[in-house]
């Protein structure tokens, strides 16, 4: 299959795994940013093929992952009014808040909708002028054009009756904070190819400077992490520490500038609380002045009340790449995808998930212990 | 087609065009439901005395006994519809048991408001599905409900078959050693079912592979193989039907991805919605556990489609896992999905 196959081919994957190998002469320590990376690596046992030297953190770019509790709380709570239909992407529905998720809701007669793109949730709107209609517009910079032109179109027909709850993400932020983070174990990044497509990877040159790390923009099948993953450790073992693009397919310089527009023109950028790891500054978008009407926290005056997250769960850890899942006490016993405590397990692009998914006959030596330096400056 | 069923359907359209509440009432309205719908449509021996339960003769073995209910939105879809699923998805369960399938009940629960012609539509894809699956429904019921407290039709079929193989066939007669064949690709019913639901258009035409399994599974047995286990891929598709066997018979399993073929429009749907062809739902795919040294014999028998996908591991770690060797020549595990496969945000 065009596309595909060309990217999963075996004896190619080989020759790459072998080429990396040949490389290494030392350990080197890669986070992959996306969680649509980390699915495809455990799923295929990528990992598996890197020499031993190489570990891969997987990284906090999973939107379903990074979504508050307090954000999951309003969304219940919007979904649960009579004369609401609470519009979705499939896999947010069974996302636990601090009481319920929204397949619950669903249960008890709340009109939750799974929708595959935010603009047939305006459709919705069109079609049920008597009805509120809520969009949870959440994810990166991936699905923020999407989630833009919904808000514009609506504002453009003057749909009263549509409005998003947002709690939009933004992956160079995140990066900083781990990087800042004295925890640190990162020496070079695998950037999220997706997201690069849309913004372009003009953002990570100054990071690469700033903490000396590699960053390479990867896709998502196998050829395309290996690669990433080649072209990460060739830079490590030169020295070099400089944004390149494995994604070329997809991803130019300047990335998508109609979609940039877009986004800059519906929301503005925002402090954001990530759920596991807590507030980072400017690492999140809010709906611009200008489309503040269709703020759907404030249509419905859900305030943001904190919530409290299991304290057995340590999801932030994994998403800052601290903890692998299986070093988890709940892992697999206590929290598990029937019976999650913590969103990391939910996700089909969660760490928990996909170790449980795919891995979880195995143990795993514990990670290192947190060394001094790390690839910070 | 659909042109020819609503000219042939016996109640004229405007005359009495939905199905109203009188219908299930038990008076002249469901006499008259019953004559000139599922009579004409069942029309057989059995069915014609229209009495409480139908009488059956005596058969030569043991029975199997199975039961199912279908409740798909839309009713119809590329390659099948609710009618087509009811027969084939009981007819299936009996085969699984190395049963001939002989009779059927069918139970019908309609919602007020239901077009007469839908209901005709149905029950004609039931009739032509019970012909060719060598069944015949000989009881049946009919409820309506309120509009608004059903699905356009719900359909239970319960369904008799005889066992004529001396073999015990089940997870509890399956061996390490033994291979395991599956008939054809995977992942087309679900995939069609979704894409009709949710107005997804794809580049190529993916219609459902619900067919009647009667005709492979006799001719595994007529074949002389030694059938050990088969199991029909439903809801959980193949991982599911893989990790409750595997559970049921306490022995791992070793599965070649790349021996299973999946076309390529379910694969590309897959990847843009984020689901797993293994864990997409068939109507019309079973996998059968037989000993190796009869696995070539059996895959010939089953036809070109088929394939030897993998093998049953020696009794080991618990509980037993699953593993799929994968394209790259790595290894996961198969895991049942926890409910729905959701699609992903991107």
């Amino acid at each position: 299959m065009k596309y595909l196959d060309e990217y999963r081919d075996a004896a190619t994957a080989r020759t790459y795994a072998e080429a990396i190998a040949r490389i290494t002469t030392r350990p080197w320590t890669i986070m992959e940013v996306c969680g649509g990376q980390t699915h495809a690596i455990v799923r295929f046992g990528i990992d598996t093929l890197l020499p031993p030297q190489i570990s891969l953190l997987h990284g906090p770019g999973c939107p379903v992952c990074v979504t508050p509790l307090e954000v999951l709380d309003q969304a219940v709570s919007i979904a649960s009014r009579p004369g609401v239909i609470f519009c979705s992407f499939g896999d947010m529905l069974r996302v636990p808040g601090s009481q319920r998720d929204l397949f619950q809701v669903k249960s008890n007669g709340g009109d939750v909708r799974i929708v595959y793109s935010p603009v047939d949730a305006v459709q919705i709107a069109r079609e049920n002028p008597e009805k509120e209609v809520v969009f949870l517009a959440v994810g990166f910079e991936t699905t923020a054009p999407a989630n833009a032109m919904a808000v514009h179109r609506a504002k453009e027909e003057g749909l009263s009756n549509f409005s998003v709850l947002v709690s939009h993400v933004l992956v160079p932020p995140a990066m900083e904070a781990i990087l800042s983070s004295r925890q640190n174990r990162v020496q070079g990044f695998l950037a999220a190819g997706h997201v690069c497509t849309v913004m372009g990877y003009t953002e990570y040159e100054p990071l690469a400077r700033r903490y000396h790390v590699p960053i390479v923009v990867t896709g998502f099948e196998p050829l395309d992490i290996l690669q990433g993953v080649y072209l990460c450790v060739r830079q490590l073992e030169e020295g070099r520490a400089e944004v390149e693009n494995q994604y070329s397919r997809s991803v130019r310089r300047e990335g998508n500038q109609p979609a940039q527009e877009l986004i800059r023109k519906v929301f503005t950028v925002v402090p954001r609380k990530w759920r596991g790891i807590g507030e980072i500054p400017a690492s999140g978008l809010g709906l611009a002045p200008a489309y503040a009407v269709f703020d759907a926290a404030r249509r419905f005056q859900v305030d943001s009340q904190h919530a409290e997250e299991n304290p057995e769960c340590i999801s932030g850890l994994v998403l800052q790449g601290i903890k692998k899942p299986q070093e988890c006490s709940a892992f697999g016993t206590k929290c598990t995808p029937m019976h999650p405590l913590g969103a990391t397990m939910v996700s089909s692009e969660g760490a928990c998930a996909a170790y449980y998914k795919y891995r979880r006959h195995e143990t795993v030596p514990p990670s290192p212990p947190v060394s001094a330096g790390g690839a910070a400056p | 087609m659909i042109e020819e069923f609503v000219l042939q359907c016996p109640i004229p359209l405007d005359d009495n065009p939905t199905v109203q509440m009188g219908h299930g009432g038990g008076g002249r309205m469901t006499r008259d439901l019953v004559e000139r719908i599922f009579l004409p449509a069942f029309s057989n021996d059995l069915l014609a005395p229209l009495h409480d339960g139908a009488i059956l003769p005596p058969v030569g073995g043991r029975l199997a006994f199975t039961t199912d209910s279908f409740v798909v939105r839309p009713l119809f879809f590329r390659g099948g519809d609710l009618g087509s699923l009811a027969i084939n998805g009981t007819v299936n369960d009996l085969a699984m048991c190395g049963a001939r399938p002989l009779y059927l009940s069918a139970g019908f629960i309609l919602e007020e408001g239901l077009p007469i012609k839908d209901l005709w539509r149905v029950v004609r894809s039931m009739a032509d599905a019970a012909l060719a699956a060598g069944v015949r429904v000989v009881t049946g019921d009919t409820k309506v409900v309120d509009k608004g407290h059903g699905d356009g039709i719900f359909i239970n079929t319960a369904g008799v078959g005889v066992i004529e193989t001396p073999l015990t066939i089940g997870p509890r007669s399956v061996r390490p050693g033994d291979a395991i064949l599956l008939n054809g690709d995977i992942g087309r019913h679900g995939i069609a079912v979704m894409a009709e639901r949710e107005g997804l258009e794809f580049e190529s035409d993916i219609a459902s592979d619900c067919a009647p399994l009667v005709g492979p599974v006799r001719a595994l047995l007529e074949g002389g193989v030694e059938v050990h286990c088969l199991r029909d891929l439903t809801r959980g598709g193949l991982t599911s039907a893989l990790v409750e066997i595997s559970e049921s018979a306490s022995l791992p399993m070793r599965i070649d991805e790349e021996a299973v073929p999946v076309r390529d429009g379910v694969r590309g749907a897959c990847e843009i919605l984020g689901l797993e062809p293994f864990s997409v739902a068939n109507e019309g795919r079973f996998i059968a556990f037989v000993p190796a040294k009869e696995a070539e014999s059996a895959r010939a028998l089953l036809g070109a489609d088929a394939s030897i996908i993998g093998s049953v591991e020696p009794p080991g770690d618990q509980p037993p896992l699953v593993r799929v060797r994968t394209s790259l020549g790595t290894a996961r595990i198969l895991d049942l999905p926890s409910g729905e496969q959701l699609p992903r945000i991107c």
